[in-house]
């Protein structure tokens, strides 16, 4: 099957559209995916780009690799803090009843690096190697139930099981309440216009029931001797067992919702791609060692992140532009994973490039991705199960994606699988 | 040429030659030195290169300033030690030929 992206008409109307008038911070344009196209003009003619008006206010965008790295790694200037904004488009803290909890990727220095150097042994990958030969049988499971020859929903019935799966997994969490995570995570990121939650107050209630959900469990976990889960860890290590609990909270809800939709949409981007790009497929089934390299470009090409935010702390010129104090800046992580003065072929799908590890995804400096490598092992272990068992996953129908400009998300996608 | 050792957390030794200029990080990258990945290209931004000199070198490379971005990734990385450095921050010149780096046991 033909797998469209923009049609041509479509294409011809973004290009006539006045610069000025840009805004890529519409939700439809990722939905429909022509937002690639957007970013191809303002990478060409005005790669850091002012929009003036939109439904988040005004906004700079940034879209060359260099220009990115250049905001990501200049922490004293671009501030995280979640009180002046946070870290996406639309601002933190804007809507009355909406309950935030306090996670460090929304944070500035000290605060930010006390906490985080807390947290990162736990997902060490030294640790989490521990982990791999449970995830590898429980991804194994899930894919041998799968119906052989028959189209049925990728996203639903593998990429959400095989990532609940996992972090039920990391949180040794009880398995047959293990949907619970996908829905917190779910709930933590939502907004009422999302359709996941109906109201903020529904929202706040939920996490609520979260909260005390966890304080039961790491109740259990601080009497028990110590394990390898993510949760015990935290009980037990020196940096964290003394932790307020609501830190503790917004530290463990960072993780979920880190480790969610992004492996989700990873999972479900990487198939999409190998079916457009039958000869990389070809390359995979001759020789399933490139998984490797494969799966670092799978993150670039899909980019589950499409941004992060900075706030401006003072006047500041990028790219021949100023900058003012107070300014929102968007990196667009999408858009420069696709610069070609950056990346050789940028535009291109190829599982065995020389630097695959060399994209925006992770971020860049001090709040770069701290579960990078978990995440590239977790996906590792589910294409090397998926090769094991099928020779294709053919997708059989038009993908659909989700409606919002930071999560790259695919919602639907009709498969069908061929025995190996 | 500069000579630089790269010693594995398992005590093997790797010895590789890098031009005037480059980096340790690069010396690492064209030889496939197993365990410097170097993901953001050299610019100080990842901390994939992570390095611990060895103590007879470390007054010739130099010490970890205490600010900068430098020390601002490392204190997130995994067992670092007085003598870690990023590699990409060791521009190799004469002086350093015969330099001994140590590569950790985890880079991230």
């Amino acid at each position: 099957m033909n797998i469209q992206t923009a049609a041509p008409d479509v294409a011809a109307e973004i290009a006539s559209i006045p610069i000025e008038e840009i805004d890529v911070a519409r939700p439809s344009l990722f939905q429909n995916d022509t937002i690639g196209l957007f970013f191809d003009r303002l990478r060409a003619e005005e790669p850091v780009h002012y929009c003036r008006e939109s439904y988040v206010g005004p906004y700079w965008s940034i879209t060359k690799f260099d220009d990115i790295m250049a905001v990501d790694t200049n922490h004293k200037v671009f501030s995280s803090e979640a009180k002046l904004g946070g870290i996406a488009i639309q601002d933190m803290h804007s809507v009355e009843g909406a309950l935030e909890l306090e996670m460090f990727i929304a944070m500035d220095p000290p605060k930010h690096d006390q906490q985080r150097k807390a947290v990162t042994p736990a997902v060490a990958p030294s640790n989490l190697q521990l982990l791999e030969p449970v995830i590898r049988k429980r991804a194994g499971e899930i894919l041998d139930e799968l119906p052989v020859g028959e189209d049925f929903d990728w996203v639903d019935k593998v990429a959400i099981e095989l990532t609940t799966m996992t972090l039920a997994t990391l949180f040794d969490f009880p398995w047959e309440e293990r949907r619970k995570l996908t829905r917190w995570s779910d709930v933590a990121t939502a907004a009422p216009e999302t359709g996941i939650v109906e109201s903020y107050e529904a929202r706040r209630e939920e996490l609520i029931g979260c909260a005390m959900y966890f304080k039961a469990l790491w109740d259990e976990r601080i009497n028990q001797e110590p394990k390898n889960d993510l949760i015990s860890m935290m009980a037990h290590s020196p940096a964290t067992r003394d932790m307020p609990f609501l830190e503790f909270l917004g530290n463990l809800m960072l993780l979920i919702v880190g480790g969610n939709d992004t492996t989700r949409n990873s999972i479900s981007g990487g198939v999409l791609a190998l079916n457009q790009n039958p000869d990389e497929y070809a390359k995979l089934n001759e020789d399933p060692s490139l998984i490797g390299k494969m799966v670092p470009e799978i993150i670039r090409w899909q980019t589950p992140l499409t941004h992060m935010r900075r706030t401006a702390l003072e006047d500041w010129e990028i790219g021949g532009k100023q900058i003012k104090k107070g300014d929102k800046v968007v990196m667009w992580y999408l858009s420069g994973n696709r610069d070609e003065s950056a990346i050789e072929h940028a535009d291109r799908f190829i599982i065995d490039r020389k630097n695959p590890r060399h994209h925006l995804s992770f971020g860049y400096g001090i709040h770069r991705c701290m579960g990078n490598r978990l995440a590239e092992l977790q996906l590792r272990i589910i294409w090397e199960e998926i090769h094991k068992r099928f020779s294709r996953v053919e997708v059989t129908g038009q993908p659909e994606r989700l409606f919002s400009n930071l999560v790259r998300g695919i919602t639907r996608m009709p498969v069908r699988l061929h025995a190996r | 040429m500069i000579n630089v050792t790269f010693v594995s957390s398992d005590g093997e030794r790797r010895q590789v030659q890098i031009e005037e200029g480059e980096t340790a990080r690069e010396a690492a990258l064209y030889n496939d030195v197993p365990g410097i990945d170097g993901d953001c290209g050299g610019v100080c931004a990842c901390a994939t290169c992570h390095v611990q000199v060895d103590p007879e070198w470390i007054d010739k490379v130099g010490r970890l300033m205490s600010d900068g971005m430098e020390a601002d990734l490392l204190q997130f990385a995994e067992g670092t030690t007085e003598y870690s450095r990023l590699a990409c921050q060791i521009p190799m010149k004469p002086m350093l030929d015969g330099l001994v780096l140590h590569v950790p046991e985890q880079q991230y």
